[in-house]
């Protein structure tokens, strides 16, 4: 009754009846390709900015493995693991305004990272400390979404607020395949081509919703979607930084000059986990795991660095000296972090006092009181 | 009698309901090739396919909404809803739809759809995997809710929600999942009590304290610790939450005088208030103290770190027996 292959339907068509182009400009071999109409929306990047990408590319990486061997090692209760995604959430990521505005899932830490997040911050949620780690308005990214697809609107909204001040800024709502069944994701591109919102659909299809494949959402291409919302839509390798980084841009553009909304549409895999909890050998086979280590979003880069020249000792050194500073920079931020008091429970509820709350907060703060009396007393 | 966990009795529950009614259709996230993310519905795709055992694309209001469909064509949907947490997109068809159409159609259209919710917290989850949205549901008319604690009531109370006629919202205490129990797979449904009444665990004399779910196994656990002080406390399980059947915990308070309530979602507007309020109608002569609750706060779910302090445990339930019975506690000289 339902199909259950993965990957999007063979032959689908955009509008234009022709097959939707999936955008490359490094190919996984690491050649640079030529395109036409991305090549000018990344000009401009130096080679020195080149190897920026792949340092962060790695330094991610190695943020994600540390945070995962920190899980196991029951230093965090849970991890979702980006492990493949890296390209699309540094190349998206790099593109950015510091006052553009992301609204993001629970798997941008890379994302995150580009935002400038404090690393300790980053495994606050995770470690079961406190239910948001960062202050939102100091990188100006929302805290990470957890009911699937609900940012999306979130995101369409700050943009409408963006376009009623008058601003150039954007706003940049993160989600996956799996989301683009939820109401919330459709109905947000319903409002966000009403009122041309200055806002991007940024879906990072890795081909996996925990245990449902791809195929299981969407009969189409998902990028085909937005064009039935009068959204303009991009398709591109989502393993590849350059390519994503070219498609922000021209997005972000368009979202500055009063072109309203782009959907992007980064083709990508999740190589973990859904989350550290997740056992995927129960549901996809590990050929499909080997097809696309093949196309891994940095070997590529540094194939291509290497054939420019660019990959030396020296870089490679510190590149990776970078990577574990920062993997020990963040592990010590967990393993140091206090736990929360107990009467915490009732903080920020309400913004104002609240009658109900006091009197609960009275009364346990007297029942925890009895503890260290009784003990005291040697009860 | 085979011995068996909360989880793999709900397995068996739903095995047996789909071997005797083909109409019996499973529908969710993730629930066929993985078995949901507890492993619920472990095997079922595999045994009765693809079309029986749906794993539905991601979105749970068009998972009710189709249960709907499904249901006026004749079919008996079982909705996985994946945790607690995210039902709320679906709120919109279970309260408008769901629970109505019986009424709005004279009685001409039924809606016998089970919503199986995994609920509760005290598994160290981020948010949204721990609540327990309970009271929205025992507010809205035209909605069965039960909730079970134990592997033979899972095995058994899954059938009969199926089997109903009316919609029945399934709240599974995630946190019990692995504990194991006695079931008798042979229990003819018939004859096993309906999923109306509640059930008294411990028998007692001093005190009558009331739950279902997560806290059975405390409260039961409670009534042990209490009897080394002298306290005779008689436990009662709910199962079902609405309606609630008073009859036996009025017949208890009547006996005891005194009504501790615990559950771990939050205080105010919860069933702690409509069990405290319907008792005190009924036997309001016999009781020798104010009804107590001890539930979770009027709060987010909090991080897991802090959960503990939320949860309702042993020493806050004995709290609240130590109030009922007018001994030292927590809030002494501070109630009239
Ligand atoms: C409303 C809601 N329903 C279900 C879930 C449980 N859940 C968490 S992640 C997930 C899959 C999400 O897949 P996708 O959107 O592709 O994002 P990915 O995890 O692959 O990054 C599901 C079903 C949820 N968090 N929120
Ligand atoms: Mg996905």
């Amino acid at each position: 009754m339902l199909r259950n292959e993965t990957g999007p339907a063979a032959g689908s068509r955009n509008e234009r009846g022709q097959d939707l182009e999936t955008v490359q400009l490094i190919s996984a071999a690491g050649e640079r390709l030529s395109h036409p109409e991305f090549d000018p929306w990344v000009a401009d990047v130096t080679e020195a900015q080149l190897t920026g990408l792949y340092e962060d590319m790695v330094v991610i990486r190695r943020i994600d493995t540390e945070a995962t061997h920190l899980q196991r090692q029951g230093e965090l209760a849970l991890w979702p693991p980006l492990l493949g995604q890296e390209a699309s959430q540094i190349g998206s990521g790099r593109a950015l305004r510091e006052d553009d505005f992301v609204f993001s899932s629970y798997r941008e830490n890379g994302v995150a990272y580009c935002r400038g997040v404090d690393l300790t911050d980053i495994i606050r949620v995770w470690r079961g400390n406190a239910s948001s780690g960062w202050d939102p308005f100091e990188i100006n990214m929302a805290t990470p979404q957890v009911i699937i697809g609900a940012q999306t609107l979130h995101a369409t909204g700050y943009a409408m607020g963006i376009q009623n001040d008058g601003a150039d800024s954007a706003a940049i709502a993160y989600f996956g395949d799996g989301a683009t069944s939820q109401g919330d994701v459709n109905e947000a591109m319903v409002f966000a081509a009403s009122f041309q919102a200055p806002v991007i659909f940024f879906c990072q299809n890795n081909h996996w919703a925990i245990s449902e494949p791809v195929g299981l959402q969407s009969h189409v291409p998902i990028a085909n979607r937005a064009l039935g919302f009068g959204i303009p839509s991009l398709r591109v390798d989502g393993n590849d930084v350059l390519a994503v980084l070219a498609a922000t841009r021209i997005a972000l553009e368009r979202a500055r000059t009063g072109g309203g909304p782009t959907f992007i549409e980064a083709v990508t895999y999740r190589m973990g986990p859904h989350t550290t909890a997740d056992d995927p050998s129960r549901y996809r086979d590990a050929n499909e795991l080997e097809d696309w280590a093949a196309k891994d979003p940095i070997a590529r880069v540094a194939a291509l660095l290497q054939s420019k020249g660019l990959l030396t000792t020296e870089l490679q050194d510190a590149v990776q000296a970078k990577a574990d500073a920062v993997a020990k920079e963040m592990r010590a931020g967990c393993i140091n972090l206090p736990d929360p008091a107990p009467m915490d429970v009732f903080a920020n509820v309400y913004s104002t006092p609240n009658s109900w709350l006091d009197r609960q907060r009275e009364n346990y703060s007297r029942y925890l009181a009895g503890f260290s009396t009784a003990s005291e007393g040697g009860k | 009698m085979s011995t068996m966990t909360f989880g793999r009795a709900i397995n068996a529950g739903l095995r047996k309901a789909m071997e005797e009614d083909p109409k019996v259709v499973l529908m969710g996230e993730d629930i066929g090739k993985l078995g949901g993310v507890f492993r619920i519905t472990d095997g079922l795709q595999k045994d009765f396919g693809g079309h029986r055992v749906i794993d539905t694309p991601l979105a749970e209001s068009a998972i009710l909404g189709t249960a709907v469909g499904l249901a006026y064509r004749g079919y008996r949907p079982v909705c996985e809803i994946q945790f607690d947490g995210f039902i709320y997109p679906a709120f919109d068809q279970i309260v408008c739809q769901v629970a109505k159409l019986h009424y709005r159609t004279q009685g001409k259209v039924r809606m016998p759809i089970t919503i199986r919710v995994p609920f509760g917290g005290g598994i160290g989850s981020p948010e949204h995997h721990s609540e327990s949205p309970e009271a929205y549901f025992t507010h809205t008319s035209g909605l069965r809710v039960i909730s079970v604690s134990n592997p033979q009531d899972a095995y058994t109370m899954i059938q009969q929600a199926i089997a109903s006629d009316d919609p029945v919202l399934y709240f599974e205490p995630k946190r019990r999942y692995h504990t194991k129990g006695e079931v008798d797979e042979s229990l003819d449904l018939s004859l096993a009590p309906s999923m109306e009444t509640a059930r008294i665990v411990t028998q007692g004399t001093d005190v009558t304290l009331v739950t279902y779910g997560p806290l059975v196994p405390t409260a039961r656990d409670a009534a042990v610790a209490a009897s080394d002080e002298g306290i005779s406390v008689e436990v009662i399980d709910l199962r079902s939450l609405a309606p609630i059947d008073f009859a036996p915990i009025e017949a208890s308070v009547r006996k005891t005088g005194r009504l501790v309530i615990t559950h771990e979602a939050a205080q105010s507007g919860g069933l702690g208030a409509e069990i405290a309020a319907s008792l005190t109608e009924r036997c309001f002569n016999y009781l020798e103290s104010a009804p107590v609750r001890v539930t979770g706060f009027d709060i987010p779910y909090p991080p897991s770190k802090l959960e503990s302090h939320h949860l309702p445990d042993l020493d806050r339930i004995l709290d609240g027996v130590d109030r009922a019975m007018g001994r030292p506690n927590s809030l002494s000289g501070l109630e009239g």
